[in-house]
């Protein structure tokens, strides 16, 4: 876990970053930076694990992403006793029994066997899987939509501590990971980039649609993000009130920055565990078998290596650890929407912007170009519209004007854009660079 | 009779639609298959040239309408192309000079710049959003049908109508003289062969006397042609907007892999495979077996094989299908 002083140096100069902002423009606006910027930072690992350590070219992560976040929602809300006895338990059946015919029919296929007896197999597990969507599935599915449709329909969740969330969205994540890796990692890398990205987008359809499972486009609030305190309960808990009065601060603002400050802990300390473990297995021989893999897998190959089984490993590792990190965003955000999710340059190709900046296949990279991209991304919202507003000052009142002011918002792709190309250009080994390539 | 109005539902829904998101899709991806062949990357920045030549040239309609020029029954937008395709080739080849050159001239690995065009992706998305804004907008104007559904009824006496709209007349036509005047240049022009010389054989190629860069300038050049049109078609057709420009990467990555990347050919084949599976099976078959099934037979339901909201689904099942059982495409394409 050291640091070179370069990278010390650049850590420095983002934090001073960040509480520039805090003093110029405000707290909360540099901490809600912080948390975005940490939670991407989970991100940016897994995906550094994924490209770094084994040269895989996800971009399909926006998908395993937003799984976590569906984790935090079947984790922590609370029991639909209704939803149970009117659909559930038909839905979780459908769905297993589905999962079961759909490997039996990889199975026929794989036995080799071919000519009638398959195809007859195979049109009887067809007729099956239809019989079951159409007899068990989609009835279960619109009773429980039926239940309360304008507040639930959904089938609510196990009444769990959020933190739980965490756990069962890296699975779920894994989960999804694997089963694409088995399809796609055979694929060559930008093949295997399109797949992914496909992958990712059905993963996001699938939450946007199926209103059974999280409500859909419909949303999701309200979601609790223990153990990290409510605004609301910390200006009403009495040790809050007087420190308030001590030290004189705003109660509204002061209660804002609290729990936020809170969640930055948290997220940080997550971070650290993974960031922890990821430098652990980066330098065991484990680690030093998926950099050999990466620079030359025939080698490797022939060193005896199974390179599709590391790759496998890798690929499910890397995207549970994006899982966590959509848990920890939906937390943070309070909110669960599907929608928002369906936005693969914030939630894709930002975070890999991360990655390329901060130097791939460096952990502290990753983190770092986490941060930097964060902060360019979030600032440029607010400061794009002004700074278009000094530059057009000497426009007269117009439609233009108007228009220059009110798109300016999208700079901030362009800028990141501009920062990615001169990265490739000028340093493509990263800010960070991983210690020994060349 | 019954079966007659099955064939014209058929048509007016499936096939008419199909043909052309086809044409759309074959000439966005034949903009992916020439820059993989001759450049050597896969493009991710082409759904969003697409969208930044359709928003200029829907600018420059725009203006036109404003002087009042028209082109009477067809749409303003034929007019505007011109403008666009100039656009976005100033744009694409700048974009050459001042990004891809660097990497080109360095021998950078084709991952490299896969990445780099993501950066691009990401200026291009910026500089449209920038220019047009991020609503939905339709621009088509002119005469709608060439045969409205009441025509036809007159017409043929069926119950089921058939409408032929002006811009897939448009589309279709324009499609197949741009893929005509392309195949024309690629297989009997100097430079046309030069390129596909280049893209068999770069080191031969450069024996021979061919000027990469040149190359490299006019594939630009006939991309943003390509793109441009394409756009332009697809928003004639359905409506523009940035955000379903960038999703169209999809089915149009999609389309030139199944047909084998740098292969012009494979690129209209695979848009065909793919814009008819997803019409086909995002299309409620209801109507069409309302006629020919009789009424006992009839089973419930829409008969939709796939909620159209999943309609990525099917791009990607083909994909991967067809990547896994035949690994350079249906019409082999390179492997590189």
């Amino acid at each position: 876990m050291t640091l070179t002083n370069r990278a010390t140096y650049l850590f420095v100069i983002i934090g001073v970053l960040y509480l520039s902002v805090g003093v110029l423009e405000s707290w909360s606006l540099a901490l809600t930076i912080l948390n975005d910027g940490l939670i991407a930072a989970i991100m940016a690992l897994g995906v550094n694990m994924m490209w770094g350590y084994a040269g895989l070219f996800n971009i399909g992560i926006a998908g395993f992403f937003s799984l976590g976040g569906l984790a935090v929602v079947l984790v922590s809300a609370p029991i639909n006793h209704e939803a149970w006895s009117a659909g559930t338990v038909q839905i979780l059946f459908a769905l297993a029994a589905g999962v079961a015919i759909v490997a039996a029919s990889v199975r026929t296929v794989q036995r080799g066997q071919s000519g009638w007896p398959r195809a007859l197999v195979l049109a009887g597990l067809a007729v099956a899987g239809v019989m079951l969507f159409k007899l068990v599935y989609l009835p279960a599915t619109e009773s429980v939509e039926a239940i309360n449709p304008a507040a639930a329909g959904n089938i609510g969740g196990l009444g769990l501590p959020v933190p739980f969330a965490w756990l069962v969205g890296a699975g779920l994540a894994a989960g999804a990971a694997w089963m694409v890796a088995r399809i796609s990692l055979r694929l060559r890398s930008d093949y295997l980039a399109i797949a992914t990205l496909g992958i990712g987008q059905i993963i996001i359809s699938v939450q946007k649609n199926e209103d059974w499972l999280d409500r859909g486009v419909k949303d999701i609030y309200d979601i609790s993000h223990w153990p990290v305190p409510d605004a609301v309960a910390l200006q009403q808990a009495d040790w809050f009130l007087s420190l308030a009065q001590r030290f004189g601060f705003d109660l509204q603002s002061g209660s804002t920055i609290a729990v936020n400050l809170a969640f930055a802990t948290m997220t940080a300390l997550v971070l650290g565990f993974i960031l922890f473990l990821a430098e652990l297995s980066l330098k065991s021989p484990w680690g030093r078998m998926m950099r050999a893999i990466r620079d030359n897998e025939t080698a490797a190959g022939a060193m005896g290596k199974d390179v599709r089984k590391r790759h496998l490993q890798i690929f499910v590792l890397g995207s549970a650890v994006v899982g966590i990190a959509g848990a920890l965003f939906v937390m943070f955000h309070g909110i669960f929407s599907p929608r928002s999710f369906d936005d693969p340059l914030r939630y894709t190709f930002l975070i890999w912007a991360m990655v390329i900046l901060g130097g791939s296949g460096n952990n502290w990279g990753a983190v770092l170009g986490a941060l930097v991209v964060m902060l360019i991304w979030i600032q440029a919202e607010y400061l794009g519209p002004l700074v278009l507003q000094v530059a057009t000052g000497p426009l007269s009142d117009g439609p233009l004007k108007a228009h220059l002011i009110d798109s300016a918002v999208q700079m901030r792709l362009p800028l990141v854009g501009i920062v990615l190309i001169a990265v490739l250009r000028f340093s493509p080994r990263g800010l960070i660079p991983e210690r020994g390539s060349k | 009779m019954d079966l007659l109005n099955a064939l014209v539902a058929l048509l007016n829904y499936v096939l008419i639609p199909a043909t052309s998101y086809a044409a759309q899709l074959s000439l966005g991806a034949l903009g992916v298959t020439l820059v993989y062949g001759i450049l050597r990357f896969s493009n991710f920045a082409h759904g969003d040239t697409l969208a930044f030549g359709t928003a200029v040239t829907i600018l420059c309609t725009w203006a036109l309408q404003s002087v009042g020029i028209s082109a009477g029954p067809l749409p303003t937008a034929l007019i505007a192309l011109p403008f666009g395709i100039l656009a976005t080739s100033a744009l694409l080849l700048a974009t050459d000079r001042l990004v891809y050159r660097f990497h080109r001239k360095s021998k950078a690995p084709p991952v490299r710049l896969v990445i780099v065009s993501m950066g691009v992706m990401f200026v291009f998305n910026g500089l449209t959003r920038f220019i047009i804004g991020v609503k939905d907008r339709s621009f088509v104007d002119g005469e709608r049908f060439v045969i409205s559904a009441a025509q036809f009824k007159a017409m043929t006496g069926l119950q089921e109508g058939l409408t032929l709209r002006t811009t897939t007349v448009i589309t279709v036509l324009t499609a197949i003289c741009v893929v005509a005047a392309l195949f024309w240049f690629m297989n009997k022009t100097w430079t046309g062969r030069a390129m596909r010389a280049f893209s068999d054989n770069e080191d031969l190629a450069l024996l021979s006397g061919v000027d990469p860069e040149r190359v490299v300038k006019i594939t630009w050049l006939i991309v943003a042609a390509l793109a441009t049109i394409a756009g332009v078609l697809y928003g004639l057709d359905k409506s523009f907007k940035p955000y379903t420009y960038f999703q169209l990467l999809l089915p149009i990555f999609a389309a030139s892999v199944v047909g084998g990347l740098g292969n012009p050919l494979g690129a209209i084949g695979g848009g065909i495979v793919v814009a008819f599976s997803e019409v086909g099976l995002t299309y409620a078959w209801t109507k069409v077996a309302g006629y020919i099934l009789p009424a006992s037979l009839m089973p419930e339901g829409l008969l939709q094989l796939v909620a159209i909201e999943y309609k990525f689904a099917i791009s990607f099942i083909i994909l991967v299908a067809v990547l896994l059982f035949r690994p350079t495409g249906l019409f082999s394409g390179k492997s590189l």
